[in-house]
């Protein structure tokens, strides 16, 4: 009854919204059936998630109508969306990490709230209907990302929704994973569901969706049926232009080893293991990608380099000399030159509410000499960023939180290159950019490469890391899996590392 | 004697008891409001003087809460909805609080005849302590569990009401979702806004009560200035030494209650301390109560991981 | 579909942030509103509200001495502030600067009661330099404990406060205590020698505490350690990553927070009080935290709002004389105007919108 083909499970008509002076949407206009898989495509920033928002009610449109089964609708909070049957999975888990996955999923429904069995055996049951695998007690901050992710689904599913909504459900799941997830959504499609799936990777898009509705700056520029289209006009139609999403990897001669990282173990604050006989070779003119689930020793392995982390056991050696523990003056005089890009833009590598002149002031403020700070040579510096990496800002007294994602970025990434180093630390770079300011990261990435620094890279999208690294660390657990070279390595063979197989010997080293 | 120490370590508690258990209902709402003692004090005053105008313990007993309740709403306004900072709004309330019950105390003495203000008879008699014939006078049980005051017991029944509700209820439930993550509790549907407001409120209102046995009791009825004196503020590291919970709430405000009376009980004989030893002593195991709980710090009894951060829904 | 969501519904929505003038503007509202609630109040006492302001004002000008009454009031209220200020700018969250003036003039006395022999000018020095050690030290126990285990400043400072207050009654009952007062316990009068100087008819603290404003203003925001506070206040992490020692510029900062508070005590007990007295810092460090709070943490405003509190602190007194009203009405309405700035703060990034029919 649901299913026919005429009536939309939701319309949306007109939609706007705007943030200040950002405009986020604008006079959106899209339907979706039930029964049917719709893939949300466009760049960061396009404004897919704003608009999903709209419809879970954590965000009110400044225009537009909403229809729910034909009837308009007033989603004004999402107690008000959750009734109308409309269940939003977003990308950073909406979960209270203390409280176990029943208490998640069952705190916000009706009824009396006990702790007996007979709720544990609703959701165990529910949980079996759609392939979900989960363990009611379990607390959150004791679950892999994919285990949140499922409690998250769940959550949704026991408040009966009938339209699911994902914001880039595979960013945090490993290939395999990631087909599981898709199974689960095929299964629930075919219950009569209606799915829209917000996603920025081409061939998830042609995998999983019925119908395909592209986003560009705010705007629904088309939409068509996935049967009918293919990578290449989907990125044409995302981008506005066509475009060649092949990366550069630029060949470099003269490849010698800088760090010497040798059983490398870290142990958290909290007592859990960060970085567990962790060894490898960070070589000068090269990238070496890091790939991993979240969370897998990625931030340990970068903090513990830059010397922001103590580690337990191990050594970082530059020529035979362990580097750890001494203090960054003490590296410098050996030679080393140290940049580190942090993962947290602006609650680490920046600060946000700072202008760019005092922000080039954190790498620089202790040669300082005498008490009083000259700022002279840091407002020349951020003048000279803002005209070689065309950063755009009202001027570079604008605190820099003002900026967007990919100005930040290149605020950040321009003040470390500066400083001319030769090891260079980057996490997830290009998190959050949109297409264009990501291949200027990616140009100055190899461009560092090409005047033989060394690159660390630490990656989340598989192709991107294929592409553009030399070779290829990764992470499970905090252990290194295997270093396998990029050119000669799949999609699933680093999948099925990320997930803990181990691959001995593939490194090609000296 | 060690009865007659227990009995008034209760009594000395039961301030302290209601300032925590409604500091408890701030920061599971995900707001630490550091206003306890401006609430306490407003009150005070507002208790006292009404007992005093209506000689009538329900009369004052609801002006009072009302009272901490009015300060609570200034907090409220302030934090979640115009999202101000917690800490600055808090202490400000607590200056004002107690600025204003001192204003209205001297007030009112200016006008009174005697410059005295003492609490009428009947309302003293009803706020006396319990005497039920054949159990009070039970030996050692009889002053331990049935010698008190009505403000003793309502203060431990609201906390063990208060601890059913956060461990047994989905609205307890979904209030201590709000003070972990509020962007949690609010996309899973919980009316976020409309729960940290009764939260509060209510919290207030038991704040007030505390304060009101301030007023009323401690004293012998006579108006003091400054009743409060500094109880609201250990209320708010008590919180820190009951983890948070409500029943643990009881015991910790009776232990420090026994503190604070020390001075009156400790045997002179053995070890003679300077009395401002003792005056000192409640805030001393405060503070290095803070310090030890800072020291071992685990997963679970831990502080409401959003507590003091104000929720906007359309943050990006 | 429910019913009640045709109805028209209140929401928030962020604005681009209004220009400075607006801001201002808003900002005066603000505090007109302030005044005008406070008025409301004593109106329903039973006052003319215009007649008590208007007295409060005249107290505080009415005469020389007024006047100089006035900055008296003011020294320790600016210096103290001043004292936070440096805390604040790290979110370091120091509500103890009642204990660290206490503390300071603790130490202070300590040399005014026992080596008042010693040259005049030597032992202010020592006085003021024990002052500001006695203080000091008092802020560096919270900031010890913050950056070694994340102990909570907030009530840790609190209880302090409650501490050092101990320590003056037990040196008053004890060991300090004035052999010549019969009964009453207090602690004997500084002799002259010990007591500060007069410029212009008031202690000469006034010049102490109108040079610290230049000095905390240069110190905040030209110098290496004022950008160090200020990286710390906005992100440790970043702090780290720049290669900054966070636990030993928390230390440093408290210390120095500490210190000015201590050399206020120092102030208020060698020129105003003229013995160690328990009122001695009297709720001034509380009321510092809404001065600097008010001024946005700017020196040169928290001059100004120290000046405008002092003018109330004193006019109250006044008040107090004329009316009988107590003088706890200061404090009631500096929290009133500390209200409603905070509230207006809220119109500068945001605007109630009333939802009507789906937004349009």
């Amino acid at each position: 009854m649901r299913t026919n083909d005429t009536n939309y499970a939701i319309e949306l008509k007109g939609i706007t919204k705007t943030f200040g002076k950002v405009i986020a949407n604008e006079n959106v206009s899209l339907g979706i059936k039930y029964g049917e898989i719709l893939a949300l495509l466009g760049e960061n920033g396009s404004g897919k998630t704003t608009l999903m928002n709209i419809l879970s009610g954590i965000y009110y449109a400044d225009e537009g109508s909403i229809y729910i089964d034909g009837k308009e609708a007033f989603i004004t909070n999402p107690h008000e969306a959750i009734k109308l049957g409309i269940g939003m999975i977003h990308q950073h888990f909406r979960l209270v990490e203390v409280f176990s996955a029943m208490d998640n999923i069952l705190m916000g429904t009706r009824g009396r709230y006990s702790k007996t069995g007979a709720l544990k055996e609703k959701i165990l049951e529910m949980s079996k209907k759609f392939g979900l695998e989960i363990e009611p007690d379990k607390k959150v901050y004791n679950m892999s990302v994919s285990e949140k992710q499922t409690v998250e689904i769940m959550k949704v599913l026991y408040r009966g929704a009938r339209i699911l909504i994902l914001d880039e459900p595979t960013s945090v799941l490993t290939p395999q994973e990631t087909a599981k997830l898709f199974a689960i959504l095929r299964r629930m499609k075919d219950q009569g569901n209606a799915i829209i799936i917000i996603t920025h990777k081409l061939h998830e898009v042609l995998t999983i969706s019925d119908r395909v509705a592209i986003l560009r700056k705010g705007k629904v520029v088309d939409t068509v049926r996935t049967k009918d289209t293919n990578e290449r006009q989907l990125a044409e139609l995302m981008v506005g232009r066509p475009v060649s999403l092949e990366i550069n990897r630029p060949e470099t001669t003269n490849k010698k080893t800088v760090l010497n990282v040798v059983d490398l173990s870290v142990v958290n604050q909290d007592g859990t293991r960060g970085l567990n006989n962790v060894s490898f070779k960070l070589k000068s003119g090269e990238i070496l990608g890091v790939a991993g689930v979240a969370g897998s020793g990625q931030r340990e392995l970068c903090e513990t380099i830059a010397g922001l982390m103590e580690a337990k056991t191990g050594a970082i050696l530059y020529k035979k000399e362990n580097i750890l523990g001494k203090s960054p003056d003490e590296i410098i005089n050996l030679g080393i030159s140290m940049s580190f890009v942090p993962e947290d833009r602006l609650g680490m590598g920046l600060v946000g509410s700072m202008d760019m002149v005092d922000n080039m002031l954190l790498k620089s403020y202790k040669k300082n000499k005498g008490f009083i700070i000259d700022k002279k040579p840091s407002r020349k510096l951020a003048e000279e960023l803002v005209e070689k990496l065309g950063i755009i800002t009202p001027g570079v007294e604008t605190p820099v939180r003002m900026l967007s994602g990919g100005n930040v970025q290149k605020v950040l990434l321009g003040r470390e290159i500066e400083s001319e180093p030769n090891v260079l630390i980057t996490a997830y770079p290009v998190r959050g950019l949109d297409i264009n300011s990501s291949y200027v990261i990616y140009d100055l990435l190899n461009e560092q490469k090409k005047k033989n620094v060394a690159i660390l890279f630490i990656g989340e999208d598989l192709d991107v890391l294929l592409e553009l690294s030399d070779r290829i660390l990764v992470l499970c657990h905090g252990e290194v899996m295997g270093i396998v070279d990029a050119k000669n390595t799949s999609k699933e063979e680093i999948g099925l590392m990320m997930a803990g197989k181990k691959m001995e010997g593939v490194d090609s080293d000296e | 004697m060690f009865v007659k120490f227990l009995s008034a370590a209760v009594f000395a508690g039961t301030p302290l008891l209601f300032g925590t258990t409604g500091e408890i209902m701030n920061e599971k709402a995900g707001h630490l409001n550091l206003g306890v003692e401006g609430m306490m004090a407003m009150g005070a005053c507002a208790g006292f003087m009404a007992g005093f105008f209506y000689d009538s313990i329900i009369i004052a007993l609801l002006a009072a809460f009302l009272a901490g309740m009015l300060g609570a709403l200034i907090y409220a306004l302030l934090t979640i909805t115009f999202m101000a900072n917690q800490n600055v709004t808090g202490l400000t309330l607590s200056i004002f609080g107690v600025g204003i019950c001192n204003f209205v105390g001297e007030f009112m003495l200016l006008n009174s005849p005697s410059n005295t203000l003492k609490l009428p008879e009947h309302i003293t008699a009803q706020i006396s302590n319990l005497n039920i014939p054949g159990l009070s006078t039970v030996p050692v049980f009889g002053p331990l569990l049935f010698q008190y005051n009505i403000f003793v017991y309502l203060a431990a029944l609201i906390a063990l009401i208060c601890g059913i509700y956060y461990n047994h209820t989905k609205t307890g439930l979904n209030v201590r979702a709000i003070g972990e993550n509020p962007g949690a509790a609010d996309a899973a549907g919980i009316k976020v806004t409309k729960l940290k407001y009764i939260n509060l409120l209510v919290g207030g209102g038991i704040c007030g009560l505390g304060g009101a046995y301030c007023s009323m009791i401690i004293n012998g009825g006579v108006w003091m200035n400054n009743p409060v004196n500094g109880q609201g503020w250990i209320a708010v590291a008590l919180v820190i030494f009951a983890s948070w919970k409500p029943y643990r709430a009881i015991f910790g405000s009776f232990i420090f209650g026994a503190f604070s009376i020390l001075k009156y009980y400790f045997p002179k004989t053995i070890i003679s301390l300077p009395n401002a030893f003792y005056d000192m002593l409640p805030f001393i195991i405060t503070a290095l109560v803070l310090v030890i709980t800072s020291i071992r710090k685990s997963k679970e009894n831990q502080q409401p991981a959003s507590c003091g951060v104000n929720y906007y829904r359309e943050e990006r | 579909m429910n019913k009640k969501s045709y109805l028209p519904f209140i929401r928030i929505v962020k604005i681009s942030e209004r220009s400075g003038k607006d801001t201002i503007k808003i900002r005066l509202v603000a505090f007109a509103l302030a005044l005008a609630a406070g008025g409301l109040f004593t109106l329903f006492l039973g006052y003319n509200p215009l007649e008590l302001y208007g007295t409060i004002i005249s107290g505080a000008f009415r005469s020389k001495m007024a006047f100089q009454a006035t900055i008296r009031f003011m020294v320790p209220l600016l210096m103290s502030s001043l004292g936070v200020v440096l805390a604040f700018k790290m979110k370091f969250w120091n509500i103890g600067a009642e204990g660290q003036i206490i503390a300071g003039a603790v130490c202070a006395s300590y040399f005014a009661l026992f080596h008042d022999t010693w040259p005049h000018f030597l032992l202010l020095l020592v006085m003021f330099i024990a002052g500001a050690l006695g203080g000091g030290l008092w802020g560096l126990i919270p900031a010890y404990f913050k950056s070694k285990f994340d102990t909570n400043e907030t009530l840790f400072t609190l209880m302090l406060n409650y501490i050092a207050l101990h320590v003056i009654t037990y040196l008053r009952d004890g060991p300090w205590k004035d052999p010549g007062s019969s009964g009453f316990p207090k602690i004997a009068r500084f002799a002259p020698n010990a007591q500060l100087d007069k410029v212009l008819g008031v202690h000469f603290g006034w010049i102490i505490a109108l040079l610290l404003v230049v000095l905390v203003f240069i110190y905040l925001k030209y110098t290496k350690h004022g950008y160090e506070i200020s990286v710390v206040g906005e992100s440790k992490s970043t702090a780290r990553y720049a290669g900054m020692n966070v636990k030993k510029i928390i230390l440093r900062t408290m210390f120095i927070s500490g210190s000015i508070c201590g050399i206020t005590g120092m102030i208020q007990a060698a020129g105003s009080d003229m013995t160690l007295a328990s009122s001695v810092a009297g709720g001034v460090g509380f009321t510092a935290i809404i001065v600097s709070w008010l001024a946005y943490l700017n020196p040169f405003g928290i001059l100004l709002v120290s000046f405008l509190f002092s003018i109330l602190e004193k006019g109250s007194s006044v008040m107090q004389s004329t009316y009988g009203l107590s003088t706890y009405f200061a404090s009631v309405l500096q929290g009133i105007i500390l209200f409603f700035i905070l509230g207006c703060e809220f119109f500068i990034r945001y605007k109630f919108v009333l939802g009507k029919k789906g937004g349009r």
